[in-house]
């Protein structure tokens, strides 16, 4: 695997995200109105709030499969939607989906993925080993527990070496011994620039640059990490 | 890629810039078409939700004729009309579950990612569907040859695969474009067919027009080329509308 450097920074002036007034909508809904931030490369932004805050649907915005309704969202140094063909293959997604084939094996679901990315097959063999999955590549996804599924799942995530990471709770349902595998494939030491959904503040604060807080689709709070209460975040929960 | 989106138009660079940036080139379309295919194919051939239920619905409905006819059998265009409106309900199984482990399990999302044509969907859909249609035509014919079908099947042989083919092709594109639409509604399994059989009335007037020459006692030599030439203009068009308006489907 290639080590953590700057070949896959988006630019060392460039911000890797910059939203401005960023809305979706949802029918008449908003599941996202007025986020504006901007990320810088290699930093890890985590972003907390209740159910149904907008989480998910600003991941999803960001890798492409949602069309901001208004506002601007550029990621990676290309502007949404209009150059979401320049994002593509350069973010890698684990959300609450595994995006793989339940009657494909762990070994054949990446291999597809690694073919649609033009990755070398090689590249499989190694991230099915880092995960802990080296020994159940050829059995079917639907035989394999959750936790060894959401191995498998961050595997696929990383299969193309993505500049930035978009983690939906990326360790839910892993065991420690699984959390420690993928810690250095998607935590803070990767050096690469992450966008953490979380539901669990203390866990994941410690790896942020900057904290988003949402409440129904609306910013709560944008913070620095080392600025934030606990109260404050007893509240955006509360 | 397809011209119908509303994406801005791909900047030429971008294959350039990918390749930069991630140090591969992205997979061109023949490769992507040729991947999606083959996972296509390996899902069905692990689950047999297909096929086997398409053969199995057609053999069904040729014994329910058998009996209920009452007949030695028929030939000319009750046998083609026969044939045909039994291979298009037994399509539509098979298109109703087109995209269902796709919609399900996230390979939408998964494909979306990708740097690849958007069209590429599209054409492996289209050509696994096929394969799925000739498979069943393997085993339906030669049902249809020996339950109802009154003059022997030989003697129509030379033409009649190509004649099944190009109505197979028909299906198979409309049936692709049908079926992206109607998966993402919560009503596809009614959806499906409510769109894909009026649109697929030419095909069956084509094919059985085509087929019934072929199928009668005097065993007429061939069918005219009109039936074919339509049904290939047929294809044709609803080729170019697919490729025209897939994009917008796989859009959210």
């Amino acid at each position: 695997m290639r080590p953590p450097g700057d070949g896959w920074r988006v630019g060392v002036d460039l911000p890797a995200l910059e939203l401005e007034d960023l809305t979706r909508l949802y029918g008449e809904r908003e599941a996202l109105a007025g986020v504006s931030l901007s990320l810088q490369p290699g930093q890890t932004l985590v972003v907390l709030g209740p159910n149904g805050a907008g989480k998910t649907t600003l991941l999803r915005v960001l890798a492409t499969l949602l069309r901001p309704h208004s506002g601007e969202v550029r990621v990676l140094g290309h502007g949404l939607p209009d150059e979401a063909w320049a994002v593509r293959g350069r973010v890698g997604l684990l959300g609450h989906e595994p995006l793989l084939y339940r009657e494909l094996t762990a070994s054949e679901n990446l291999r597809f993925h690694a073919r649609l990315h033009g990755v070398g097959m090689e590249r499989v063999g190694e991230l099915l080993e880092a995960v802990g999955m080296a020994n159940r590549t050829e059995e079917p996804v639907r035989t394999l527990s959750r936790g060894m599924v959401q191995r498998v799942a961050t595997a696929r995530a990383l299969l193309h070496d993505p500049e930035l990471l978009l983690l939906d709770e990326p360790r839910a349902n892993l065991d420690p011994a699984g959390a420690e595998l993928v810690e250095p494939l998607i935590g803070a030491k990767s050096g690469r620039t992450r966008v953490v959904c979380s539901h669990n503040p203390e866990a994941d604060l410690d790896e942020a640059d900057l904290v988003l807080g949402l409440r129904s689709g609306r910013p709560a709070m944008l913070a620095n990490p080392a600025a934030l209460t606990g109260t404050a975040i007893k509240d955006l929960y509360g | 890629m397809s011209a119908a989106t509303d994406e801005a138009p791909v900047p030429t660079d971008v294959a350039a810039e990918h390749a930069a940036r991630t140090q591969r080139p992205p997979p061109g379309f023949a490769r992507t078409v040729a991947t999606l295919l083959r996972k296509e194919l390996l899902v069905e051939l692990r689950t047999l939700e297909s096929v086997p239920g398409m053969s199995l619905f057609a053999v069904t409905v040729f014994v329910i004729f058998h009996f209920a006819l009452n007949r030695s059998g028929v030939n000319g265009d009750e046998a083609s009309g026969i044939l045909w409106v039994t291979l298009l309900l037994a399509a539509m199984l098979g298109i109703n579950r087109l995209f269902v482990a796709d919609a399900e399990e996230g390979g939408f999302d998964g494909f979306l990612l990708a740097p690849v044509d958007r069209s590429a969907l599209l054409v492996a859909k289209a050509l696994a569907l096929l394969s799925y249609l000739v498979v069943l035509e393997l085993v339906a014919v030669p049902a249809f040859a020996l339950l109802l079908l009154e003059p022997s099947l030989g003697p129509a042989l030379p033409d009649l695969p190509g004649v099944l083919l190009l109505g197979d092709l028909g299906i198979a594109l409309i049936g692709t474009l049908v079926a992206a639409i109607a998966v993402r509604t919560r009503a596809r399994d009614l959806l499906g067919p409510l769109l894909a059989l009026p649109l697929l009335v030419p095909v069956v007037i084509g094919g059985a027009r085509a087929t019934a020459p072929l199928l009668t006692l005097s065993h007429q030599t061939g069918p005219s080329l009109r039936w074919p030439l339509e049904l290939a203009l047929y294809d044709l068009v609803f080729g170019l509308i697919a490729y025209a308006v897939f994009d917008f489907l796989l859009e959210d």
